[in-house]
């Protein structure tokens, strides 16, 4: 995979995360590009086009997209379900997930996510395993801090 | 504020969060942004010392910062001291940060390196992972640099945990994605290769993506995971769902990992162990026969893991090309997905039987489908389904379907979608063309095309059709009356009137008899166009007439009428108005000898390879990213021609760019051409009388040397750049080099233009040049056969360290080559150091539906780089002297294999590139020879001394060069010349 991105009905981008080198004005080029053909797709249309080299597959849930960018050789029914998997696990973490827990806890999901994928590969498909991996994390924390703002 | 904070609640983060989601506008959301910019900069600049929790909290801000699209140049610092606080949190904060915002300032680059060692060494595995987590999602050079010899250790170290070899196996295969140099092979290769074995799924999921790639440039290396990948999917697919526990994906066991490993085996080819192939060929059947049992669940998750799973054994089966029966039940199953009311399986099933049209063993299968896809193509309502009905329409057509199939097409181009009418028309073209029996069927799909779809018809597109015509004189006739007629309809497209002009202007008169289509009825159609066209399409008219005075006398006096206008002399464009004098001069002062001369009908085109079919490569060749293309364009397929390209294998053929009335003359893009050629067409009339020849334009020859004349100093490769690097060898993998490999390069060792190879498939033919340390290489690939070669893909590759040695370039070729045509391919090449080995050259191609597969060693050796340096006798000896150390100097006594003729051995020596130097060797019967070895990096100087002895047909050969394995592998290579 060559980048995942997250965004909203509305274009705005939610999370971006990017597994080839590219510069910040490629990045925001190519974001604008995808996030703009994506949301111009009807409902019924199929999950897969063709773009630039790469293949994109991408699926909306409620308010959000998702939307990865694979290599020719690459699964596009997989990459659906590394979508889906990755929605699960926001879902057991957040507990019924839904677009302000990203915004809210944006660092979480880029967590969560370097748990599932890491370098654009397929780390650890067991819920389990990833979900386990970020609770510890989230004993090890401290519990209170004094507000400073 | 919702409350939806989880785990430590950075309360001050939500508020700003819940802040900028409030503002109104962008001007307001960037006011508050530079609100918290300068907030947070005074708190680091502060004289009070931050706690963690305040560090990590502004950072994270800034991070959120950076993310909503605002530049962030501050607050790396901080990050970095985050990443070592033993919290955990505020390391993760840190690391997060500086895996978004990497910074290339060299001294963060240098604490971020230090912490991350920290961290690996901590023995703490959540330390660990997250310290691999970074380097995996930054992968630059400097991490690589940094940590690439230390990560397989932990990867295979005994007691690291499983999630740190989980992270530590996709850490890698980043860091050797971006620099596999950095990455050292050893004992550890096999290590991994056993980590396929690994009791933790998890564990096998990470290694199975790093062994992929590895394999990829070391087949050898991983040979042995075929066996384990296949026992290891063999056990997957044959468990029961709930097996696997956590890795049962919607009652599927472990679909991600069953991908990956029909994946890895897709590196290589069928398994040789015949217990291993049966092993195989089981789990594929049984993939292909749970597709027909009903499904465990309604959920689209799990048919869609399963078909994947499936799509990824069909293309295993596709792969290995070898099994008619696999083969045909893939079809089969592709075929039941063609109706399926899934979109996305509709989608991948035309996509898949895209592959699988052109295995001889399943292409008439995929015929059989082709009612359906018709249907698909008319009414999908997705325009990418459409579209992947159209390329599989396209991909099954042969000789039997050929009419169906491309009438169906055009009648498709009439509602089809603007984005993909170009490509539709080129797909037309090219199958009108190849498949054409009767060449009157062609003219009229060709000018149906230009009716329908007129914008969309290239340039490529109506020059073919103008090549084909004028090649065939048995359609002429039918061309010329079938664009009579087209022309009749009253808004008729602007490439229906080039197409028209020019083909009335060559074959007008095989029409002439018919008093509808009479000379005057002729001209005043095409004259009646003339003021609606552009300035290019009159300028072909122009010429169209000249013609015209030629071929009917009669129409000359009102031809010379319309020439001599004002609108025509006077005409503000400077091309037209040239023209128009010209031709008027020519038409009152030439004889009518002479005018039959100029004006003869133009010569048959050089057959080559369709340049539409280039140009369909050039908008969906492998790779070719179509937004990245835009505007570059392959140098060797020069406009100039008319879409006939030159290639230096034709030297002969006087290019058709001279051709004075050629359709190409006139267009703006080249200008120049035409009214130079046009005053040269002249001065010649009237010097020489008859005897005007087209003049030659440049040779492609001369045009090939000159290409290396201006080498710019700095970076010698940057004009010819390509995005393909020839270095990467691509995702296939490469055999050994073929027996005969040495035997064929040694050819070459002192000739640069040859033949490297031929069978009765292929032939490949190499012409080369050398300037100092850089070379160009054209390799002309022809397909002796009548069938098209299919994915051919010939790549250059480096093995071992070469590729620090030898930088070699390549352009890609299209990906068909068809019977009997030649392609050609470009290598720039830039010695950066002295080398011993060759590159390889790695051909692959389906040919009738089998793969193809040839390594050669390309003809680069040390000695092309050889500059010949002329010296005295004295000074010879001098340096002969100081070259005296034992390692410098290297001898070979060898057989003579060749009659040894002085002459002969001279030339050797010359072509092997160093300077001779006469009256050096007291004995005349002795060769002594000098030369520099230029590389990017270091110059060796070379001399070298050939004795032979007649009595006794023996050599003996010295070299000494200033480096050791220099001398050896100069003296190795020479030796075998004689």
């Amino acid at each position: 995979m060559q980048f995942m991105l997250l965004f909203s009905r509305q274009g705005k981008l939610r999370l971006q995360k990017w597994y080839v080198p590219l510069s910040d004005k490629e990045k925001k080029k190519i974001t604008r590009e995808l996030v703009q053909t994506v949301l111009a797709r009807k409902p019924k249309m199929c999950s897969f086009l063709e773009w630039r080299d790469l293949k994109i597959v991408y699926k909306r849930y409620a308010s959000l997209y998702f939307c990865c960018a694979i290599e020719d050789q690459d699964n596009e029914l997989i990459t659906l379900e590394i979508i889906h998997r990755y929605v699960e696990l926001l879902d057991k973490y957040f507990g019924s997930v839904c677009e302000l827990d990203i915004i809210f806890n944006f660092e979480k999901a880029y967590f969560i996510l370097d748990e599932f994928l890491l370098g654009g590969e397929v780390q650890e498909t067991s819920k389990k395993n990833v979900l386990k991996a970020i609770e510890q994390a989230d004993l090890l924390q401290e519990v209170s801090y004094p507000s400073l703002d | 504020m919702p409350a939806v904070s989880k785990g430590d609640g950075m309360r001050g983060l939500a508020v700003f969060i819940s802040d900028i989601r409030n503002c109104k506008s962008k001007e307001a959301e960037i006011k508050r942004i530079n609100k918290e910019l300068a907030n947070i900069r005074s708190k680091f600049k502060g004289d009070k010392a931050l706690d963690g929790y305040s560090k990590k909290k502004y950072v994270c801000k800034l991070l959120f910062i950076f993310l909503l699209g605002h530049d962030i140049d501050f607050g790396h610092m901080e990050a970095v001291n985050l990443l070592s606080s033993n919290k955990y949190t505020e390391k993760q904060i840190g690391y997060l940060f500086i895996s978004v915002l990497v910074n290339s300032n060299s001294e963060l680059i240098r604490l971020i390196n230090n912490a991350i060692k920290n961290d690996l060494a901590s023995r703490n595995p959540t330390f660990m992972c997250l310290a691999l987590h970074c380097i995996a999602n930054v992968g630059s050079r400097e991490m690589g640099e940094a940590f690439a010899a230390d990560i397989p250790r932990i990867l295979v170290a005994g007691d690291s945990m499983d999630s740190v070899k989980q992270s530590a196996a996709l850490c890698l295969l980043r860091l050797y994605k971006a620099s596999p140099d950095l990455v050292p092979m050893g004992e550890w290769t096999a290590r991994v290769v056993h980590l396929l074995n690994d009791q933790h799924m998890g564990v096998v999921t990470a290694a199975v993506s790093l062994i992929t790639c590895l394999c990829k440039k070391n087949p050898d290396d991983f040979k042995t995971c075929i066996s384990l990948a296949v026992s290891r999917l063999s056990r997957i697919v044959s468990s029961a769902s709930t097996d696997l526990q956590d890795y049962t994906y919607y009652f599927v066991p472990a679909p991600w990992l069953s991908v990956k490993l029909l994946r890895l085996l897709q590196c290589y080819p069928p398994p040789e162990d015949a217990a291993v192939k049966g092993r195989l060929v089981e789990c594929l059947e049984t993939v292909l026969n749970k597709a027909q049992e009903p499904p465990k669940s309604k959920k689209v998750q799990h048919s869609n893991a399963k078909n994947a799973i499936l799509f990824e054994t069909i293309s295993l089966i596709i792969h290995y090309d070898s099994e008619p029966n696999l083969l045909v039940r893939a079809c089969n199953q592709l075929g039941q997905f063609l109706q399926h009311r899934e979109t996305n399986l509709r989608y991948l099933a035309l996509e898949s039987m895209c592959t699988l049209a052109s295995s001889e063993f399943s292409h008439e299968a995929v015929k059989t489908h082709i009612d359906t896809v018709i249907n698909a193509l008319k009414t999908e309502r997705d325009v990418s389904v459409r579209q992947r009905a159209a390329d599989l329409l396209y991909a099954m057509c042969d000789r039997s379907n050929a009419k169906q199939i491309v009438s169906e097409m055009l009648r498709y181009l009439e509602t089809a979608d603007y984005a993909i009418r170009e490509e539709i028309v080129l797909k037309v073209a090219i199958l009108a063309e190849k498949y054409a029996v009767d060449y009157s069927w062609y003219v009229d799909t060709i000018l149906n095309l230009i009716r329908i779809a007129g914008d969309y018809v290239s340039e490529e597109v109506w020059y073919r059709v103008l090549q084909i015509v004028t090649n065939r004189d048995d359609v002429q006739g039918y061309a010329a009356k079938t664009v009579f007629e087209a022309l009749q309809a009253p808004a008729c497209h602007e490439n229906m009137v080039k197409v028209g002009g020019y083909i009335l202007g060559e074959f007008g008169n095989l029409i002439a008899g018919d008093p509808r289509s009479s000379p005057p009825v002729q001209f005043s159609l095409l004259h009646s166009k003339f003021h609606l066209c552009s300035v290019a399409t009159r300028a072909l008219l122009l010429s169209t007439y000249i013609k015209f005075i030629n071929l009917f006398p009669e129409t000359k006096a009102t031809i010379q009428g319309v020439l001599r206008a004002g609108s025509q002399l006077r005409n503000a464009d400077v091309e037209l108005q040239q023209r128009a004098v010209e031709y008027l001069t020519l038409s009152s002062v030439a004889s009518t000898d002479v005018l039959a001369t100029v004006l003869e009908e133009m010569p048959p085109f050089p057959e080559r390879e369709s340049s539409i079919l280039a140009k369909l490569k050039r908008k969906k060749g492998p790779g070719a990213g179509s937004a990245l293309d835009d505007g570059r364009r392959d140098p060797s397929s020069n406009d100039i021609n008319g879409g006939v390209e030159p290639t230096p294998s034709t030297v002969s053929t006087p290019s058709p760019s001279a051709d004075l009335l050629g359709p190409r003359a006139a267009p703006p893009p080249a200008p120049p051409a035409a009214p130079a050629g046009a005053g040269n067409l002249l001065v010649d009339v009237f010097s020489d009388g008859p005897a005007a020849q087209p003049s030659l334009g440049p040779t492609p020859e001369e045009a090939f040397l000159s290409f290396l004349e201006p080498p710019a100093p700095e970076s010698p490769m940057a004009l010819l750049a390509d995005p393909a690097p020839a270095a990467d060898p691509g995702p296939e993998d490469i055999g050994p080099p073929i027996p005969e490999a040495d035997e064929l390069l040694n050819k070459f060792v002192c000739k640069n233009n040859g033949v490297l190879f031929e069978n009765q498939l292929l032939q490949i033919g190499v012409k080369s040049e050398f300037r100092q340390n850089l070379g160009r290489m054209y390799l002309f690939y022809g397909n002796k056969t009548s069938v098209q070669f299919q994915n051919f893909s010939p790549a250059v590759v480096h093995p071992g360290d070469l590729q620090t040695q030898l930088a070699v370039q390549t352009k890609r070729v299209a990906a068909q080559v068809d019977g009997g045509a030649q392609v050609q391919q470009v290598l720039n090449i830039e010695c950066l150091r002295d080398f011993l080995t060759p590159p390889l050259l790695s051909v692959r191609f389906r040919y009738g539906g089998a793969p193809q597969s040839l390594t050669l060693k390309l003809p680069v050796t040390i000695n092309k780089f050889f500059q010949p340096t002329e010296m005295a006798a004295q000074d010879f000896f001098q340096r002969w002297k100081q070259l005296s150390l034992p390692q410098q100097e290297a001898q070979k006594i060898f057989k003579a294999n060749h009659p040894m003729d002085a002459e002969v051995t001279k030339a050797k020596l010359l072509g092997f590139g160093s300077a001779l130097l006469d009256n050096v060797d007291p004995n005349p019967e002795n060769f002594v020879g000098a030369g520099i070895i230029q590389t990017k990096a270091l110059q060796v100087g070379c001399l070298l001394r050939l004795e032979p002895n007649a009595q006794a047909q023996m050599y003996r050969l010295t070299l000494r060069t200033s480096k050791e394995p220099v001398s050896r592998h100069l003296c190795e290579l020479l030796a075998q010349q004689f």
